[in-house]
């Protein structure tokens, strides 16, 4: 079956910032993406786990992007400002996909 | 006084410890708001004693919930280089934030259908409120535990002086301002808890927002840890008493 390459961005993001990540995306005209709550990980600070909380605080969200890669650069600019003073992290992989106009 | 709070709740901080400003006035933020939990414990205990209180203090509970914030953002930007960001956004959610609109949206809702629909709602808001309450506490008490084990490296004993000095403080305050404009011991009783509570669900979350350089796990440990057990177990009881002898 034939595939086609594309980016993806994952943002692992501390729930209260999660609107700004939601923005960045929603700003560049990239209306596909997928967000995740997540249940508990480690990090500098040591061990998290979500179980129980009360409010966003304290919780981690996970958004997932897949998009084409001349759109990229733009959107990772909007988001490395996002991530430079919240708590999370990005990571970007290339994928295939089934369907390229879904994208 | 939500507002003027923090001042004196960072001065305190500064005192004590060697947090960074722009983390002593995120602590400070928390100290000035409220926690809704201990209120409504508050008002289960005084409900048990048969104290009654002005209805309007759930107003006055929802007044004092952001005005913290704003203070703490003053200190912060003469204290440090710390900054605020988008402050639009930060107006939105300290004033619109889900327990701000729940609250003022139940007082609504209570002055709107008055006696009529508590006795509609008397089953799920009154009958089962216990128990529920029991329930909530204990998960939180679960929350607690979990995040003091998390925080505990910021446990000094200087913290641990501060999570209890702020909310006796701000009690005494409250006693003297709630004599000063009449309340009833109920009322004075509800105000002091208000005054010693220490926010741990919408100041944190608002914080990350305005102060994202600030370190949240102190804030939250203190308010959360060591604060809401204090005054569940030890504050609200000594509230209580405090009013009804104060205001007779």
């Amino acid at each position: 079956m034939q595939t086609f390459s594309k980016k993806k961005i994952e943002v692992i993001i501390e729930a209260p910032a999660l609107k700004k990540v939601v923005q960045a995306f929603d700003t560049r005209k990239i209306i596909g993406y997928t967000i995740f709550p997540v249940q508990a990980g480690s990090g500098h600070e040591g061990r998290w786990d979500a179980t129980g909380l009360v409010g966003d605080m304290g919780r981690m969200i996970s958004v997932m992007c897949v998009l084409d890669a001349a759109e990229l650069d733009a959107v990772l600019v909007d988001i490395e400002k996002i991530i430079r003073t919240q708590i999370g992290i990005v990571l970007i992989s290339d994928v295939q996909v089934i369907r390229r106009d879904h994208f | 006084m939500s507002f003027l709070t923090p001042f004196a709740a960072f001065g305190l901080l500064r005192l004590l410890s060697n947090f960074r400003p722009v983390d002593a006035a995120a602590v400070s933020a928390h100290y000035g708001s409220i926690s809704i939990v201990t209120f409504i414990a508050a008002t289960s205990a005084l409900g048990r004693q048969s104290v009654p209180y002005e209805g309007f203090m759930v107003g006055v509970a929802a007044a004092m919930e952001t005005p913290a914030i704003l203070a703490a953002l003053l200190i912060a930007q003469r204290s440090s280089n710390g900054t605020v960001s988008e402050p639009g956004e930060l107006w939105r959610h300290s004033f619109l934030n889900g327990s701000v609109v729940i609250l003022i949206g139940a007082l609504v809702i209570g002055v709107i259908t008055g006696q009529r629909g508590a006795m509609a709602l008397k089953p799920f808001v009154l009958d089962l409120f216990p128990g529920l309450l029991c329930l909530f506490l204990l998960d939180i008490g679960i929350l607690v535990g979990r995040g003091l084990e998390q925080g505990r490296k910021y446990l000094t004993a200087a913290a641990g002086l501060f999570a209890v000095l702020v909310p006796l403080c701000g009690a005494a305050a409250a006693a003297m301002l709630s004599y000063a404009i009449g309340l009833s011991p109920g009322g004075a009783a509800l105000f002091m808890t208000l005054a010693a509570s220490a926010s741990y669900i919408a100041v944190p979350a608002a914080l990350r927002l305005a102060m994202p350089q600030a370190n949240p796990s102190i804030g939250l440990t203190l308010s959360l840890g060591l604060t809401f057990p204090f005054n569940l177990v030890i504050g609200i009881p000594l509230y209580i008493w405090a009013a009804t002898q104060i205001i007779r």
